[in-house]
């Protein structure tokens, strides 16, 4: 029941079609343009209650054109990336750009950064598998986290697998292309005690299909999870200190590359404007990042605007060493690009990583959170206040399940009051860190 | 507020559908129905075909210039074939018969083996137009799209010499949908959606704060442009921005919260929305399952869903399996009387679909969807309600909100409140999150304005990967006590 997908065919395809829509845009007059076109074919199976719930093949395929007629730009997209839809959508980016206001800073990255050879990143690894047996991997996920004692119900499980290839061209001469994978087994499961239902999750997500966990492992953690919320009581309010769980921690990551993001900074919309060659964190920690990584879930050897990646070091011993900048907020701050146009590819920590015992002991008492709840994150001002729930810590030792909470700081504050990274690295998104300690923020509970 | 359009017009929307949809790939209502025999394999009990169209318009302004425009065509065709609880889907972006044919194959593959049903006679129900089925981007020209965004910037920028920054965007969508169905339906909607945003930086004494405002609906850009939103939004995104120049942080723990009227309502869809959608129910992972008839909020609350309110972001005269957009209560005076369905989880449930059934896109599978959720005013004056809080918190403006069904517990984060200190509002504090579980917030509501109102049209719902625009609304309301999550304990 699966699709065939010709990745190499899919590729030649595209990469025709995008220097089609270069020819075309020259054609009418625009002085540079840029293409962007993908297409992904994948399957998505779930179940529930060892039971198919649905099977959906997928397969999108899109193309975006922007044109730049001086320093005036328009932009196109179609999910059809079929010859006529491009031709459309040249015309209509040429006739947006007729519209639009001279911005100074607009225009291709230099040709000069322009990647100059694409390795193969090792992250095509596609997985001729029938529908059958993606189910099965579904089914034995679910079935071995519902036979874990004290689950009374499930979410369901659910196993995808795609593939697809993305090309970028713009008329500088650049073309690049890259083919991928992924494929991800997820399972929800739901406990229950006289005090109510808890439910929790967990996943395994990987470009090689041998890299994944065993699908019974995942159901199993999902369940265990699941189980230990159960008889959650809410913590009392006050000021403590705050374990994240890794899954957690890169998120507080995450937040960190959103404030020196070029796009934030020229709006003046971050936290960290003017933060460079500040110290926000301890001395002892290094965060860089490796975009050409063989294997890894980010891995590009060109950004989105065409420049080659490089290795960066954004936090060097404690200090914001640099911004992550493409082309376009680059000039609008008077600096270079680092080749992150579309993101950061690859974070890793340099830290001397603990236990999570360690890091529990070190913490004597607070909460050690597991979960986050809302949108309380102020970029502008690095406020940040959120819903929680995880566990309470004393005597350095987890004690019970705690919910309802929320946990509240600045992220300065927060980064400044890092006590140590533990070694329960997560590897499974493109930041990798282990469970952070925060000396101190607000928890508003009972 | 439930005024329908004049001219109840199946006919000329189904026409213009067929026109748009159907003629360019060489299809016509007969051969939907081969298309549709096609899903209508063996053991199949119900299959759906749902054709969509959509030019997506954006204009935004940063630095007092209109630097970027898109536009974006999407569409294309999603097959559904359903027996019992299994649901096979499959989607192409091309409408043809050989994608009919193509994605109906793929979708029946979910079963191997029954019985063979056949595809019901067309059936066109009339439809009630809860919006004008319009083109909303025509009508207003590039150069008038310009000069509002320009507009709101100017106005921002006059209003206050603490404004830094300015970024305005003004979007449309024209989406053309038809469904097919075996149980007969035929259905075609023509749905405009608009809106206009204004993001503004004020900075002072070394603080930097955003404000933000926007609003519109499913009418023509050039409406917006008659309301004069581009100064509106522009003022009140200002005023937002200033007002958290003064902030101070917000108190930790657990006080009085009154909710302004409006927006506010996203309370109402974290905690008690999500968790009433029919799919949770059916699988019994919703804090709300099995509470059918039982009191889960307090006396005079009554909450509903609402698709038939005229032009507003989250109505809908038909739903995306074709079932006409309706006024379902959810909560009458503090009991549980409706869960929101589509069609499979109605039919498993033995009930009725509401109409709630939406999905993002042909390319998406459709699920039980809130559209405009809002609760009914009570009998208080705002003032008194104010009054009668010793110590607590007057939130007006949230940025966002999230839930665990399962659970209950909510979450929503405010982007302007205020405390109130004996009766009175005083000073303005920033990054004050709200946490609470739906059944026992609701059961601590102890006031209910007389002041009902609904947002300005900004709502995104995320469910499972997918948005759909929606709307809120509510009275000013008191909960007796809710948890506060700043940092001032």
């Amino acid at each position: 029941m699966t699709q065939a997908f010709d990745a190499a065919a899919q590729q030649a395809l595209l990469e025709s079609r995008a220097e089609a829509a270069l020819d075309q845009a020259r054609r009418l007059g625009a002085d540079a343009c840029e293409v962007g076109a993908s297409v992904d074919q994948g399957v998505d199976v779930s179940v529930r209650l060892g039971e198919v719930e649905s099977i959906e093949l997928s397969r999108d395929q899109g193309i975006a054109v922007t044109v730049y007629v001086g320093k005036r730009k328009g932009s196109a997209s179609s999910s059809d990336a079929g010859e006529a839809s491009i031709r459309a959508a040249v015309e209509q980016a040429m006739a947006i750009a007729h519209y639009t206001g001279d911005d100074p800073a607009s225009g291709l990255a230099d040709a000069a950064l322009m990647a100059k050879e694409i390795p193969d990143l090792d992250v095509h690894h596609p997985w001729p598998l029938t529908t059958d047996e993606a189910i099965n991997h579904a089914l034995a996920c679910e079935t071995a986290g519902r036979e874990v004692a004290g689950i009374s119900n499930s979410d369901g499980a659910s196993f995808s697998s795609g593939e697809g290839v993305r090309v970028y061209a713009n008329s500088h001469g650049f073309l690049g292309s890259q083919r991928g994978s992924q494929h991800s087994l997820s399972c929800v499961l739901i406990a229950e005690d006289h005090q109510g239902m808890q439910r929790d999750y967990d996943y395994t997500s990987e470009r090689d299909p041998r890299k994944l966990r065993e699908p019974a492992e995942v159901g199993v953690s999902a369940a265990e999870r699941a189980l230990s919320r159960l008889g959650a009581t809410r913590p009392v309010t006050g000021r403590m200190p705050v374990m994240f769980d890794p899954r957690l921690a890169s998120g507080l990551i995450g937040h960190l590359m959103s404030a020196i993001a070029g796009g934030a900074l020229y709006r003046q919309a971050s936290f960290l404007c003017d933060g460079l060659g500040q110290s926000l964190f301890p001395e002892w920690f290094t965060l860089k990042e490796v975009p050409r990584e063989p294997g890894a879930i980010a891995s590009s050897a060109f950004d989105n605007d065409g420049v080659y990646t490089r290795d960066n070091v954004f936090i060097e011993n404690g200090r914001l060493a640099s911004y992550m900048l493409s082309a376009y907020s680059a000039r609008r701050l008077g600096m270079e690009t680092t080749g992150n146009a579309g993101g950061a590819r690859n974070l890793r920590l340099q830290a001397p990583l603990e236990s999570r015992e360690s890091l529990l002991t070190k913490m004597g008492s607070g909460v050690f959170v597991t979960e986050l709840m809302g949108q309380g994150v102020n970029g502008v001002t690095g406020d940040y206040s959120r819903g929680a729930a995880g566990f309470w810590v004393e005597d350095g030792k987890l004690q019970h399940p705690v919910e309802e909470f929320t946990i509240a700081g600045n992220l300065r504050d927060m980064f400044a009051g890092l006590m140590g990274v533990g070694d329960d690295t997560d590897t499974r998104g493109s930041i990798h860190s282990g469970s952070w300690l925060i000396e101190e923020m607000t928890v508003a509970g009972s | 507020m439930n005024q329908p359009f004049p001219e109840p017009s199946e006919q000329t929307l189904l026409d213009e559908a067929v026109a748009t949809l159907l003629a360019p790939g060489g299809l016509d209502l007969d051969s939907l129905d081969t298309g549709l025999a096609h899903a209508m394999g063996a053991g199949v009990d119900f299959a759906d075909l749902y054709m969509q169209r959509s030019w997506h318009e954006s204009w935004v302004l940063e630095d007092g210039e209109v630097k970027e425009g898109s536009y974006n065509i999407d569409g294309g065709v999603g097959v559904r074939a359903m027996a019992g609880e299994k649901t096979g889907f499959a989607y192409s972006n091309q409408i043809s018969p050989d994608a009919l044919a193509d994605s109906g194959h793929t979708a029946a593959g979910i079963v191997r083996s029954g019985a063979r049903l056949g595809v019901e006679p067309r059936l066109v129900k009339p439809v009630i137009e809860r919006y004008a089925g319009i083109d909303p981007l025509s009508g207003l020209s590039a150069a008038d799209k310009i000069e509002m965004l320009k507009t709101a910037d100017r106005v921002a920028r006059a209003a206050d010499p603490a404004v830094t920054q300015v970024s305005a965007s003004l979007t449309g969508v024209h989406e053309v949908v038809l469904v097919r169905a075996s149980d007969g339906t035929l259905a075609a909607d023509i749905r405009p959606l608009v809106r206009f945003n204004v993001s503004v930086i004020a900075a002072r004494d070394g603080r930097r704060e955003r404000g933000s405002a926007g609003g519109g609906g499913r009418f023509a850009m050039s409406r917006l442009r008659e309301e004069g939103v581009a100064e509106r939004y522009a003022r009140e995104a200002v005023r937002q921005a200033l007002v958290n120049l003064e902030a101070v942080d917000a108190p930790a723990g657990q006080v009085p919260v009154v909710l302004g009227p409006g927006w506010p309502g996203i309370l109402l869809h974290e905690a008690v929305g999500h968790g009433l959608e029919g799919d949770f129910n059916r699988k019994g992972s919703s804090a709300f399952a099995g509470r059918m008839g039982q009191r889960v909020a307090s006396p005079g609350v009554t909450v509903v869903d609402d698709a038939t309110l005229a032009d507003r972001r989250g109505s809908m005269s038909v739903d995306d399996e074709g079932t006409p957009g309706a006024y379902t209560a959810l909560i009458e005076d503090g009991i549980l009387t409706g869960y929101m369905q589509d069609k499979l989880n109605a039919r498993l449930m033995g009930m009725a679909p509401t109409g709630n059934a939406r999905r993002e896109s042909y390319a998406h599978m459709p699920m039980p969807r809130m559209t405009n959720t809002y609760m009914l005013p009570g009998d208080d004056v705002p003032e008194d309600i104010i009054r009668s809080v010793r110590h607590g918190l007057y939130a007006v403006s949230f940025g966002g909100g999230q839930v665990d069904i399962t659970s209950g517990k909510f979450v929503f984060s405010a982007s302007e409140a205020y405390l109130i200190e004996d009766g009175r509002i005083t000073a303005p504090v920033k990054g004050a999150t709200l946490i609470g579980n739906g059944p026992e917030a609701m059961s601590r509501v102890s006031m209910i304005g007389h002041d009902m109102e609904l947002d300005t049209g900004i709502g995104v719902c995320g469910k499972e990967g997918q948005g759909v625009p929606v709307g809120v609304g509510q009275p000013t309301v008191k909960l007796d006590e809710l948890t506060v999550g700043g940092t001032q304990s």
